[in-house]
């Protein structure tokens, strides 16, 4: 693709794929995380393409969920984390002074693992972010509802119980109108921690064919311990490992013919 | 990244460990009897034995038959592991490989079938000189194929990738010689075109030996340099670390 530049020289993690600042969403700079005394990332740089999907793979513990919950600040009710580095949205550091965590999450959606729907309708579920941000004629809202319902690939599933309990929905159905739910609010980029991981295959298929079609419109970024899924979808693959970022590159590479050991023992299951 | 020594069993799967390790295995034992195929064909013509060269034509259904056992074994390793990295290019280059010796099984046979008719046709044995000699090159190729592969040794396939030039090289002066018989002596055509069929047998073992030698730097590597010029080869190999 040519968004991506040539790798960089090797640096304390080597193998690394690069992207233009323009072609960029996010910009990682050096950023280490911990846990009180546990060091979860350390130094991680890369920057991440904007309307493509990038994979976080790692065994567990390797940092992967941490590295992706420092994306929209999540780690900020947590007193025990101490953070140090940047991370860059669209050239605007998001921990300066000016930016507002409500706004940034906005901007930065996040859907987890098991589908969190809230206790009401389908149709509030849809329009909760919505009404929270204010200033929607009804007409309008119904509007983005259906949009961000489509958009999610669940319309034609739920269009004629709009008012029915979001409860009524199989796991699958809710993880894709949770994803609905953030779409309504027009984020740039989705963050995605293991969303398919507790739905059966076919669920997890719409999922993968959803994350496919919203890249045209938003960054994705997508953790999972499915590394069949992280080579379906993606564009982009970054392995870590111990909080480091092992390897970074196209996923058609990674998979195939990736460039360090500890990459090619990771993905297909050797001891370390 | 290049795969050296017994990676493929390094797993922390032992099932899976053995099921690669059974393709390897089963490719190789394929790959000898193919070896003896070719050898058996050419002794056949060499000494005037047809019923050596009925077995050969004979036993071309074992060759068949494991090619069928290798895919077999091949798409259930796809199915169950969907292999990553260099498990994925041990299934891709074991099934490839299958194929070209299946076909170099076939090509033998062909051999075979050309020997029997000269033998009946018993009007001397111009070109057999020839045949000797291509076939002593391509067999040695064959051989070292299989031996690159086993062993992983892309030094030992880069090199065969250069000879197949040269088995190129000495077929077509054959024929060359073999059309000179033919314009001296028309009673001999027909004798002299199964000659010819055999060597072209033996010109397209040389390119399958070739085709395997490639699949071993895909393997190891993870270079396709199917339709690379080979002079190109070793240049290519060295920017990327080989």
């Amino acid at each position: 693709m040519p968004i991506a530049q040539q790798p960089r020289p090797p640096s304390k993690s080597a193998a690394l794929i690069d992207f233009s600042p323009e072609a960029s969403s996010l910009a990682i700079r050096d950023l280490s995380l911990a846990y009180g005394e546990t060091q979860a990332l350390r130094h991680l740089t890369l920057r991440i393409p904007r309307h493509r999907v990038t994979a976080f793979i790692g065994p567990s513990g390797c940092g992967k969920s941490t590295l992706l919950r420092a994306l929209n600040r999540l780690h900020d009710l947590n007193d025990a984390v101490v953070r140090q580095g940047e991370v860059w949205l669209e050239g605007e550091e998001i921990h300066g002074r000016g930016v507002a965590v409500a706004e940034l999450r906005r901007r930065v959606g996040m859907v987890f693992q098991a589908p969190n729907p809230f206790p009401m309708s389908i149709y509030d579920n849809v329009a909760f972010g919505l009404r929270l941000q204010g200033g929607l004629s009804k007409r309008k809202r119904d509007d983005t509802v259906e949009w961000a319902l489509r958009a999610a690939a669940l319309w034609d599933e739920v269009k004629e119980r709009l008012r029915a309990s979001a409860w009524s929905l199989s796991g699958g159905q809710q993880q894709r109108l949770v994803i609905a739910r953030t779409l309504a609010v027009g984020p740039e980029v989705l963050l995605l921690d293991e969303p398919a991981s507790a739905l059966d295959p076919i669920s997890t298929l719409k999922i993968e064919e959803l994350i496919r079609n919203l890249k045209s419109q938003l960054t994705l970024v997508l953790v999972t311990h499915n590394m069949q899924q992280a080579a379906r979808v993606s564009d982009y693959t970054a392995f870590l490992q111990d909080g480091e970022l092992v390897e970074y590159g196209p996923t058609d590479t990674l998979f195939t013919n990736p460039r360090l050991r500890r990459t090619e023992n990771y993905i297909t299951g050797r001891m370390t | 990244m290049d795969i050296t020594g017994n990676v493929h069993s390094q797993h922390i799967s032992r099932q899976f460990n053995q099921e690669l390790d059974e393709l390897k295995t089963h490719l190789m034992a394929m790959g000898g009897l193919v070896e003896k195929q070719v050898q058996d064909a050419v002794a056949a013509l060499l000494d005037s034995d047809s019923s050596l060269a009925e077995r050969v034509v004979a036993n071309d259904r074992a060759v068949n038959d494991m090619q069928i056992k290798i895919d077999e074994e091949c798409t259930q390793v796809l199915a169950r592991r969907q292999p990553t990295a260099s498990d994925l290019r041990l299934v891709l280059a074991v099934i490839r490989a299958a194929s070209d010796l299946e076909r170099i099984g076939d090509e033998a046979s062909k051999i075979a079938r050309n020997a029997i008719e000269l033998i009946e046709a018993d009007n001397g044995n111009r070109g057999f000189v020839e045949v000797r000699m291509i076939s002593e090159h391509v067999r040695r190729m064959v051989r070292d194929a299989l031996t690159s592969f086993a062993r992983l040794d892309t030094e030992l396939a880069l090199k065969l990738v250069h000879e197949d030039d040269e088995v190129d090289s000495e077929y077509k002066s054959a024929m060359r010689s073999l059309m000179t018989f033919m314009m001296e002596d028309a009673r001999a055509i027909s004798s002299v075109l199964s000659v010819m069929w055999i060597l072209r047998a033996l010109e397209r073992i040389g390119d399958h030996a070739n085709n395997l030698a490639e699949y071993v730097v895909y393997l190891v590597k993870g270079l396709d340099i199917r339709h690379t010029d080979p002079e190109d080869l070793d240049k290519d190999m060295l920017e990327h670390g080989g």
